[in-house]
């Protein structure tokens, strides 16, 4: 934060000023434009904004001093894995070699790309325990697709087209049902158990001749691994169904459980959650699908293969006829992979044992400092994350997990992820990650304990929070109600060109 | 562990707290039966070995070459401001703005990019961001079957054939049907999409269409009349998507005035390195009348309690965390952080500078056709482009390689990516951008001379 501190920004468009800007681009010549047909021309050039690039670079600092983020403190938002972004997997990317690189480039041209792309197949194949990875994938729900996608496939191959239903448990992400929809299926949600694990014998007594395909996230998305998922596993493939696990949580696991090994059909991989690729913002993310040998054929195209000879390639079109296709255009999001092979490359199988270990301790580590203060609803040894609830609080003091972490934000944090797994009562998933310190763990440990004696003592205080942000809470009813999505600028302003 | 900050006396300190003896109790939970074999990968690398290491692997590709490809990737000049506010931590480390109040930056970023983009392609509503062009293109196809609650997408095979796969794979999942409709095979209107065979296609009363979808420019870098297009779509009540690119709508009309109900497409030349396929932006946009269908997250202007404008997400009973098995789409993560280099592209090269950008790359390529028509090379289709064109050589992939030797990049061998359609046998697809050198243009065209004998083929 600046000295003056963070202060709110009028939009690009309140700051242009007809006639600033310019001195980037070599005049083009008085004709360039003539060969094209009047009909498929412009009328009047777009109304974007008009800046000096002083303004403009101000705007954008600016703006950027209105986020939290993970360089700015810490982030415990539960099932993101907000771990720190190391600074040379952002040099990596940018290398002009890997940046410029067209993605048409003939596969000689390309060898230094194509050999770490093949190489992270390789890495993510060793760490899920899955026979093939494909990298095409742009984020973890398209995976997600693609995964559900391969098991339409594999079914369709075998001539069984009566499985038209996807179980999902109940504390699923929404991508997962939603991944279900798109894929054609109808999705079946299954309570869980009051361990908060996966009931077994409920999903046994939803399988059937019906089931395509059951998706799974382990560790849960309350942090807790599924202990009984062997006995499940099995009960989905007698039934002739396919076990897909989310991997969003793969982060607890790494070197102690791979998917494919316990049983697993397919899996995506978050890199910009376990493999500290930048989320920047909302995207961009990439995920990385691993299959076991039944859908090897099935997935998506091109893959990159190596030759005998020790050169890379990538698959042609139409090589493998069996494939479901592509699910974008060209590779896949190889800036993102770039930076995800950096980071692995890093570590090592040591050094991500430990990352797992790190992140598991921390987040054992966090919820002992909560127990007495918050409810727990799960109190056995957690993974990555832990659930912590305010329902005691809010029967005591009226104060919601909403208000909580809005208070976090006066304290300097940012808040965790809330209400979600929906099954707990006013629940805050907490993830700490392996990369924050045992003082930063402590102090968000006891912030949130301050506020739960505020919520007691001065509940107004918590209600009204946050008090420090650049803005107080939002009218989100109006936003949705009457939407405007965009400025509308200038109008009836000219903005002639200069020629 | 390279990135973590616990000392052994840490670790003890924690463990002691828990209640645990070893880290390895806290992993009691993973039945023995199930748990992991050996991990076994390389060692890990101390930083400075890993930078080595993949310079090392950066300098194996050749992006020294005469560059001529585009092809629905496209070189161009990045202000060198683009990435030097990118790499600000407080953009890239933040994650999704679900609070709002520690998120303006990233909200407002997305409003002005959702303004922005609104403004070149003209229609009102743009989304936050999809993966790609091409995953944009499949989401604005399904778009149109919600919206007319019809199963039958045509798409030109004018568009890029990678969009035209990708539309393939989305729809399989619905049990949408997809039809292609051809293009013109010779005359003035070679390769465009063919008007008379969308008007025959359109009119099978047992499968009524819910979109049509044609690219301006089309992938052979040609126009179409999206404008005709886009009326016989209508008239048999199918919505029409333009599949677009960005910096051309500084030039050529955009999608609002020619009729279009949605547009997609890829805003990789929106000051986007080509970094091998991504990551990319993929742009949707749609009229009002479509704003429910739209998928992907939204940003709206609002007011705080205390009334200071503010930034939101809105209309979230379209996404998959709110409604589940009923969302619009099951995209979660997109490219906010491509959007936002779009956007200070844009707010870098305002509306001259973007018209100038298009502008040059026209030019660049006008003196590349002389320059390859010189040197022997014919044109495949006569229609105006705007700065991507296709020449015929004998025996195309062949020259393409030895150009290749010749440090020419000479575009893309269209029988790699339509193997099975002859009219393209000799084609290769090439294009030119501001920044396309003269010189490179000369080295282009006295290589093909060199390979071509000087033998005239137009």
């Amino acid at each position: 934060m600046g000295v003056t501190g963070p202060r709110l920004q009028s939009t690009i468009f309140e700051k242009s000023h007809p006639g600033r800007g310019g001195g980037k681009i070599p005049h083009p010549p008085k004709d360039a434009l003539e060969r094209l047909p009047a009909a498929a021309r412009r009328a009047a050039p777009p109304a974007l904004p008009q800046l000096n690039e002083l303004e403009m670079v101000r705007h954008y600092v600016n703006l950027s001093q209105l986020n939290f983020a993970i360089d700015t403190g810490f982030y415990p938002l539960g099932s993101c894995t907000m771990k720190f972004n190391p600074k040379v997997n952002e040099w990596a990317a940018r290398l002009p070699g890997f940046a410029g690189l067209h993605p048409l480039a003939p596969d000689a041209t390309a060898q230094g790309t194509l050999q770490i792309l093949w190489e992270l197949q390789e890495i993510l194949a060793e760490i899920s325990g899955m026979a093939a990875v494909s990298l095409q994938p742009a984020a973890g729900a398209q995976g997600e697709l693609t995964g559900i996608l391969m098991i339409r496939a594999y079914h369709r191959s075998r001539g069984d087209h009566d499985r038209k239903e996807v179980l999902v448990p109940d504390s699923s992400h929404g991508t997962n049902p939603a991944t279900a929809s798109m894929a054609g299926f109808r999705t079946i949600t299954v309570p869980s158990a009051p361990d908060g694990g996966v009931d077994v014998d409920a999903f046994r007594a939803a399988l059937g001749p019906r089931t395509a395909a059951v998706m799974i996230t382990n560790p849960s998305t309350l942090g807790l691994f599924e202990s009984r998922i062997g006995e499940l596993l099995e009960a989905v493939h007698a039934a002739g169904a396919l076990a897909y696990m989310d991997g969003a949580n793969l982060n607890a696991i790494l070197g102690r459980f791979k998917p494919g090994e316990a049983g697993f059909d397919v899996m995506h991989i978050n890199t910009h959650k376990t493999f500290s690729t930048p989320h920047g913002g909302g995207g961009p993310g990439a995920g990385p699908v691993g299959v076991g040998p039944l859908l090897v054929p099935f997935l998506p195209a091109p893959r990159v293969l190596r030759n005998d000879d020790g050169s890379f390639r990538l698959e042609r079109p139409g090589e493998r006829p069996t494939s479901i296709g592509r699910l974008r255009s060209f590779v896949g999001n190889t800036g993102v992979l770039v930076r995800a092979y950096a980071y692995l490359r890093a570590h090592g199988a040591e050094g991500l044992m430990e990352v797992s270990q790190d992140a598991v301790l921390a987040a054992n580590y966090l919820k002992s400092r909560l127990v007495g203060t918050y409810d727990i609803p799960y109190a056995r040894h957690c993974k990555h994350e832990f659930v912590a609830s305010a329902a005691s609080i809010k029967r005591a003091t009226g104060i919601r997990t909403l208000d909580i972490a809005k208070r976090l934000i006066d304290y300097g944090f940012h808040p965790p992820t809330i209400y979600f797994p929906l099954i707990v009562e006013e629940g805050m998933l907490i993830e700490p990650t392996e990369t924050e310190s045992v003082e930063t763990l402590d102090a968000f440990a006891d912030a949130l304990i301050t506020i739960a004696a505020e919520a007691a003592a001065s509940p107004e205080l918590v209600h009204d929070a946050p008090h420090t942000a650049p803005v107080r809470r939002l009218d989100e009813a109006t936003a949705a109600r009457q939407p405007n999505l965009r400025w509308r600028p200038m109008t009836g302003v000219e903005t002639p060109c200069p020629d | 562990m390279p990135y973590g900050p616990h000392t052994a006396a840490d670790r003890s300190r924690m463990l002691a707290a828990i209640g645990a003896s070893s880290i390895d109790e806290l992993f009691d939970d993973i039945p023995a039966t199930l748990r992991a074999s050996r991990l076994d990968l390389p060692a890990g690398m101390p930083e400075l070995e890993l930078m080595a290491h993949l310079q090392g692997l950066a300098a194996r590709n050749r992006t020294d070459l005469a560059s001529f490809l585009g092809a629905g990737a496209y070189r161009h000049y990045q202000p060198p401001a683009v990435d030097q506010l990118l790499l600000r931590g407080e953009w890239y480390t933040a994650y999704t703005p679900y609070q709002p109040e520690v998120s303006q930056g990233t909200l407002q970023s997305i409003y002005e990019y959702q303004s922005l983009l609104a403004e070149l392609v003209g229609l009102d509503v743009v989304s936050a961001s999809h993966y790609d062009g091409a995953a944009a293109t499949a989401e604005a196809a399904l778009m149109t079957c919600r919206a007319t609650g019809r199963g039958r997408i045509l798409i030109s095979r004018a568009v890029h054939r990678h969009y035209r796969e990708t539309l393939s794979t989305y729809l399989s999942g619905g049990d949408l049907e997809l039809g292609e409709v051809p293009v013109v095979v010779s005359g003035p209107a070679a390769g465009t999409t063919d008007l008379a065979a969308l008007e025959a296609l359109l009119a099978d009363p047992d499968h009524p269409v819910a979109g049509v979808l044609a690219g301006q420019p089309n992938f052979y870098g040609l126009l179409e009349p999206m404008a005709e297009i886009g009326r016989l779509a209508h008239a048999a009540g199918a919505l029409f998507v333009a599949v677009i690119e960005p910096v051309s709508l500084s030039v050529l009309a955009p999608p609002g005035a020619y009729g279009a109900d949605i547009a997609a497409g890829e805003g990789q030349s929106l000051g986007i390195p080509a970094q091998y396929g991504g990551p990319y932006l993929g742009i949707l946009a749609c009229t009002d009348a479509l704003i429910r269908q739209i998928p992907g997250r939204l940003v709206g202007m609002t007011t705080d309690l205390d009334g200071q404008r503010a930034f939101v997400m809105t209309m979230r009973a379209r996404e998959q965390d709110i409604r589940r098995e009923r969302a619009a789409s099951n995209i979660c993560t997109n490219q906010a952080l491509l959007a936002l280099a779009a956007s200070i592209y844009l707010a870098t090269l305002g509306p001259h500078g973007l018209r100038d950008v298009a502008a040059l790359g026209a030019a660049r390529a006008a003196e590349l056709e002389a320059t390859l028509i010189d040197a022997g090379a014919g044109r495949l289709h006569p229609g105006p482009y705007l700065n991507e064109f296709v020449i015929r050589v004998p025996d195309a992939r062949a020259v393409h390689q030895r150009l290749l030797e010749r440090g020419v990049l000479a575009g893309l061998v269209l029988a790699d990516v339509e193997p099975d359609d002859p009219a393209l046998a000799d084609g290769l697809l090439v294009c030119a951008t501001e920044v396309t050198t003269s010189a490179e243009i000369a080295r282009f065209g006295a290589a093909l001379q060199a390979e071509l004998g000087g033998s005239r083929w137009a």
